[in-house]
């Protein structure tokens, strides 16, 4: 028994304590969360201006030229797969480029987009036309009654979706070791290797990706709450 | 005031409006009946463009407004509409969903149209729920409110859609209330409704839709104790 538990503190130590390898996972966290944060912002913007994209109709009711752009992107990004997205993002598209992990972000951000316009889409089509119709009716412009009153319900509508991608593309950086940026994964993947003791590296950047999602999702829940407060009855 | 000149509307195949011709004079409160999908909501709809005419032209004040080219948001202004399901905005205090388009259309200042949010809130007694949502009130409360808040923007005609049928029947009578008071203050109304006593008691014309024309228009009286085409002696006889 004692034999064990001397052996689980000598891997724990090889694996954190020696060379002070837990600063190789923070510097790995740093890189997964600066990736993932300004990820997530360059895909809300392009899914904001996707999805209005998306929801233009030309007077006779057919797609505008907007809509078929829209609707290309969004076919390609979920067409294929994000680690091919980043690869060809990485070595052929921006092969020069000198900011690795800039890179990252355009590329989560792209593919992010995609997923993201189609939230933000749901959400706008949730609420409920009579909304539109009421503004409308009122005398105030389709854009007023989109910015004073859709968009307002919208963003309380597309919170927990939303909250949901942010969880998934923080976790789908874990790709990014692929081309050689090194971030939570890769830190944990190359201590093992230099150790040879998978066990401890693996599961401890299991324990912090799990942390660090659980924190958000907290929060999450506070702001959603708070969002909501106009519907209590 | 509103002039209908042979409206047709089709969605798809189907022919909802088959040549409605109408005239509007101020003051008057013309009351619409009919079975269900006789046309007459999507006529209510039209004359504000919430649906767009297939063909036929309607006039407001002067205007054209079918024609390519008017700025259907300024005529709104002038045109309440009350609808069936209230669509107060959801996302709003009472009092702002009653004063976001006066401000937001730069008709009134901001403090302006607060004092006048709370006294016509008075009106129709719901002033100490200014500060409430719309989801914390009653049906009744509800379209009061959405009544209130088309009153705000002075409107020269108002526009209901069904504005009862989707109440408690306890609530009906609240509503209607305030639309009789509304009428009796001179405000042209046209309505579409079930409420066979509101028709008889308010309008000045009471109007007859079935498949997509205007079947019959009579004085409230005549209208109910002397009806002349025969779907309009069986609607009656099927309603009263």
């Amino acid at each position: 028994m004692q034999a064990w538990f001397g052996e689980v503190a000598e891997k724990f130590e090889a694996a954190f304590i020696t060379g002070d390898r837990w600063k190789l996972y923070l510097e790995g966290l740093g890189v997964t969360l600066q990736i993932s944060v300004f990820a997530a912002i360059v895909g809300v913007l392009i899914g904001t201006v996707v999805a209005f994209m998306k929801l233009s109709v030309r007077k006779n009711g057919k797609k505008t030229v907007w809509a078929v752009m829209a609707d290309i992107y969004i076919d390609v990004i979920r067409g294929t797969p994000s680690v091919l997205q980043l690869m060809i993002i990485w070595f052929i598209l921006l092969a020069d480029a000198k900011n690795g992990v800039a890179v990252a972000v355009l590329s989560f951000g792209i593919n992010s987009g995609a997923y993201v316009a189609e939230i933000i889409r749901a959400g706008i089509l949730a609420v409920d036309k009579g909304q539109m119709e009421a503004g409308r009716s009122l005398g105030l412009s389709n854009a007023q009654t989109m910015i004073y009153v859709i968009i307002p319900q919208a963003v309380k509508n597309v919170l927990p979706p939303m909250g949901n991608e942010f969880i998934v593309l923080l976790k789908e950086t874990a790709i990014v070791g692929y081309v050689s940026l090194t971030d939570l994964t890769r830190a944990a993947n190359q201590i093992a290797s230099r150790t040879y003791e998978a066990f401890m590296p693996l599961i401890g950047a299991a324990v912090i990706y799990f942390i660090v999602i659980k924190i958000l999702t907290i929060l999450l829940g506070v702001l959603e709450r708070r969002l909501r407060r106009s519907d209590n009855r | 005031m509103i002039i209908v000149k042979d409206l047709h509307k089709t969605f798809g195949d189907n022919q909802v409006l088959r040549g409605v011709d109408y005239h509007v004079h101020p003051g008057e409160k013309i009351v619409i009946v009919g079975p269900s999908g006789s046309g007459k909501s999507t006529f209510l709809r039209c004359l504000n463009l919430l649906e767009r005419p297939t063909k036929g032209e309607i006039w407001f004040d002067g205007i054209n407004i079918t024609a390519a080219g008017t700025n259907i948001d300024k005529v709104r202004e002038h045109m309440g509409m009350v609808f069936q399901h209230f669509n107060l905005f959801n996302n709003l205090t009472i009092q702002k969903n009653i004063t976001l388009a006066p401000v937001k259309l730069k008709l009134m200042g901001e403090e302006e149209a607060a004092e006048n949010a709370l006294s016509l809130l008075a009106r129709v007694g719901l002033k100490d729920k200014a500060d409430a949502y719309p989801a914390q009130l009653s049906g009744g409360q509800k379209q009061r409110v959405a009544i209130v808040r088309s009153l705000a923007m002075n409107p020269r005609v108002m526009l209901f859609d069904e504005p009862t049928s989707a109440l408690d029947p306890e609530m009906v009578g609240e509503v209607l209330e305030v639309m009789k008071g509304l009428a009796d203050s001179g405000m042209t109304m046209v309505v579409v409704t079930h409420e066979m006593g509101f028709a008889r008691e308010v309008g000045t014309k009471v109007v007859f839709m079935d498949e997509g024309i205007i079947m019959e228009e009579n004085t409230p009286k005549e209208f109910f104790t002397n009806p002349k085409s025969a779907r309009l002696q069986e609607f009656l006889s099927k309603v009263l």
